[in-house]
């Protein structure tokens, strides 16, 4: 597949719509509201999309921005072919891929991110990303994303910083011995 | 380009690599300049921070490779800055490997006997220090906890951590802001600098041609400071001697590039990769069981939700550290904390038989339960099986991001002996972790990026045998006098162990030899520096073995 070069019948709400149901096939979470299309609502709570994948995937150093319109014109056509070959019937009313019900958008993404499929790379970067909204939001200052409680680093239960924006953890050890050491260990603590 | 300089020793790199020799040609009286791709950041400019652009992208790169990817430095201390420091000898067996060449790997001259004196040496400079119990984070006592349980050892591993500064944060892999962790920054660089050696960050050296007296010149790229996919102008200097410490994933590059100057390499430059056999676990434990099986208790009624604090791999278990059973199936499991982002991708859901392993919704209730994770660390045997492929217009890898994440020509496909080492390793972590209900376990899945590394090693190694070895057992480059390769690429294979305190002690090893060759090639410079901070132990320890 091409992707140095935009996709020009792909607006910008189709590729909104389309990376959104990408990101929420990773990790998925509810919908933000009930006519929700691009988010499939097959899980509680947040997903990457609403963790800001979008926002993320486009920012300029991130690498991917320039090839994005050719990725969701690819994800669109994938669609497809996933579509034509299952012989289902979708909604014409939104792009092909966001059209597919969750358990088929997971397996098409699972076909599109196998060891063996050309395209690999491209939709394992896609989803690299995705995880970075949810898991670490790379689009946002950690500290604020923290005191906005991020619904992503908030799941996780990431530990919020000291007043001045520091990490610190002053109690961090059960404080005793709770294994022999090898007997075969030196001196110095290593290996022998 | 305009005018070339010259200096007597070219660096290029540093890291252990680099900031060793760097500070002993420099503190011999040797006039040093060190050419680093990376940025030069200090305490105050690493940030606790994932957003892009900040120190966690700046100084670490992630280059994915055709089946193995490599994670390392990208700054002025290299690997130093972004790693865990922890800092183990490489056990007696792993010098008698002989790996996939019908003969022992590392050249004769070198033992663990051998290589004490100059492991010693390290640990005065840095320093590196024993970890006491009390000292060691929830998730290291939490693993030394279940390997008791199933009747297995765990040691607290050597650190070069300041265990008395750090705020067991966790954020190493973007530079340590309390300068707890003893990087390169705090030791050998301010003392090569002392001396009048030069470091210029953002020189990215793309080649090396030959000048007709014998001496070297060599080429860089200055790389945009935020930007690294932005290159700017170009320069050389001339050097009588040059060492290279680029780290594993670039040094072959680097050399391979210059082969229509200097001539063929040895075969072995660029071959003989190996990831150190590594592999990860993700166990996710069950909070009561941590209570009721191992007692386990914070102090405040919570038995462990620790993952995120602590510093990084603090204990091991070394029971398969054993000489005695065969080579592939001797691994060290080390309990680690990976940061979100590339941490938790490749973890996959345990027991999923049905949807997908990697992603989707049971991976998401996974990560509802981060706090309770502990990831293990294998270090295995593998089998030398990466090569390198031509190298990239520019640099080490195509640069994807502006920082951090781009596509280098490392392949890697895994023999059946590294696969049986994990496997065997899977096995054991399977049988301590998931005794009597403490947790659920699974590897991380190659399927996505194949293999990855944080210790790469042994693409330009050093041996006793031409055939196999790029180096001879003075780390010169063979058919190339005056080239030395101080960096984790030299490593002839896998350690079992983490493998700084090996390259760091292999290059000091190496610099009595590389101080004699730049004297023959008509440099003013003696061997004989105490370490950074004056000490003199472990010069006096090795005079006898140089």
């Amino acid at each position: 597949m091409k992707v140095d070069a935009p996709v020009p019948e792909t607006s910008s709400g189709i590729r909104t719509m389309t990376i959104e149901a990408f990101a929420d096939t990773i990790l998925p979470g509810a919908k933000r509201h009930p006519e929700d299309r691009a988010v499939a609502g097959a899980a509680p709570g947040p997903g990457a999309t609403v963790c800001g994948a979008v926002e993320l995937l486009e920012l300029p150093g991130g690498g991917l921005a320039p090839t994005l319109d050719a990725l969701v014109g690819s994800l669109n056509e994938h669609a497809d072919e996933y579509i034509a070959t299952h012989g289902l019937r979708p909604d014409r009313d939104v792009p092909s891929f966001v059209a597919l019900p969750f358990e088929d958008r997971t397996a098409l993404v699972r076909g599109l991110t196998a060891p063996d499929h050309p395209e690999k790379q491209l939709w394992v970067g896609l989803a690299l990303f995705s995880y970075m909204a949810f898991d670490s939001a790379a689009h946002l200052r950690t500290v604020d994303a923290l005191a906005d409680r991020h619904p992503g680093l908030t799941f996780l239960g990431f530990r919020q910083p000291d007043a001045d924006g520091l990490f610190r953890f002053p109690r961090f050890s059960y404080g005793r011995k709770l294994a022999d050491p090898h007997p075969q260990t030196t001196q110095t603590g290593s290996p022998r | 380009m305009t005018n070339v300089e010259s200096t007597d020793v070219l660096v290029i790199g540093s890291g252990f690599g680099g900031a060793i020799p760097a500070y002993h040609l420099a503190a011999g009286g040797a006039r040093v300049v060190v050419l680093e791709r990376g940025p030069w950041l200090t305490a105050k400019e690493f940030d606790q921070d994932f957003l892009l652009g900040t120190s966690n992208t700046r100084i670490f790169d992630f280059v994915v490779g055709d089946g193995m990817s490599i994670l390392g430095g990208n700054c002025v201390g290299g690997g130093s800055v972004v790693y865990f420091a922890t800092m183990p000898r490489a056990p007696r067996f792993v010098f008698d490997r002989r790996g996939g060449i019908g003969r022992r790997m590392w050249p004769g001259s070198i033992t663990r006997d051998a290589l004490d004196p100059w492991y010693d040496r390290v640990c005065e400079a840095l320093p590196v220090s024993m970890v006491s119990w009390d000292q060691v984070p929830y998730a290291g006592g939490l693993w030394a906890s279940a390997c008791a349980h199933a009747g297995r050892t765990a040691n607290p591993v050597p650190s070069a951590v300041d265990v008395g500064l750090c705020t067991n944060c966790n954020w190493m892999m973007a530079g340590c802001k309390f300068d707890a962790k003893r990087s390169l920054l705090l030791n050998y660089l301010p003392a090569a600098l002392a001396h009048g050696a030069e470091i210029r960050p953002l020189h990215e050296v793309q080649r090396l041609t030959r000048n007709d007296d014998g001496s070297y010149r060599v080429h860089y790229r200055m790389v945009d400071g935020e930007d690294y996919r932005v290159l700017h102008a170009a320069g050389a200097i001339d050097a009588k001697l040059v060492v290279l410490g680029a780290g594993t994933g670039a040094t072959p590059v680097i050399l391979r590039r210059s082969e229509a100057d200097l001539g063929p390499m040895p075969h072995a430059v660029g071959r003989y990769f190996s990831g150190n056999g590594e592999r990860l676990n993700t166990a996710v434990f069950d909070e009561t069981r941590i209570r009721e099986v191992l007692g386990l208790d914070r102090g405040d009624g919570t038995p462990y939700e620790a993952y995120q604090i602590g510093r990084g791999p603090t204990v091991a278990a070394w029971d398969r550290l054993d000489g005695n059973l065969p080579e592939y199936e001797r691994f060290s499991l080390e309990q680690l904390y990976f940061p979100p982002g590339l941490g938790t991708i490749l973890a996959q859901v345990p027991g999923v038989s049905d949807g997908p392993s990697w992603f989707g919704r049971e991976k998401k209730e996974m990560l509802r339960r981060w706090q309770s994770w502990l990831t293990i660390f294998i270090m295995s045997e593998d089998d030398n099986e990466g090569v390198f492929g031509p190298p990239p217009q520019t640099g080490n890898a195509d640069r994807l991001s502006q920082q951090m994440l781009g596509f280098g020509p490392l392949r890697y496909r895994p023999t059946a002996n590294t696969l049986r080492g994990w496997s065997l390793a899977d096995a054991e972590i399977k049988d301590i972790l998931e005794r009597d209900g403490l947790a659920r376990v699974a590897p991380w899945t190659n399927d996505v990026i194949g293999a990855y590394t944080v210790h790469p090693l042994a693409s330009c190694r050093i041996g006793d045998d031409p055939a196999t070895s790029a180096l001879d057992d003075r780390h010169e480059l063979r058919g190339h006098p005056g080239i030395f390769v101080t960096d984790g690429s030299a490593v002839p294979g896998a350690l079992t162990v983490n493998p700084a305190l090996t390259i760091a002690a292999l290059a000091e090893r190496a610099m009595p030899g590389i101080v004699r060759a730049a004297q023959a090639r008509g440099v003013t410079v003696r061997y004989g520096a105490p370490a950074p901070d004056g000490a003199t132990a472990g010069r006096r320890a090795v005079a006898s073995t140089s």
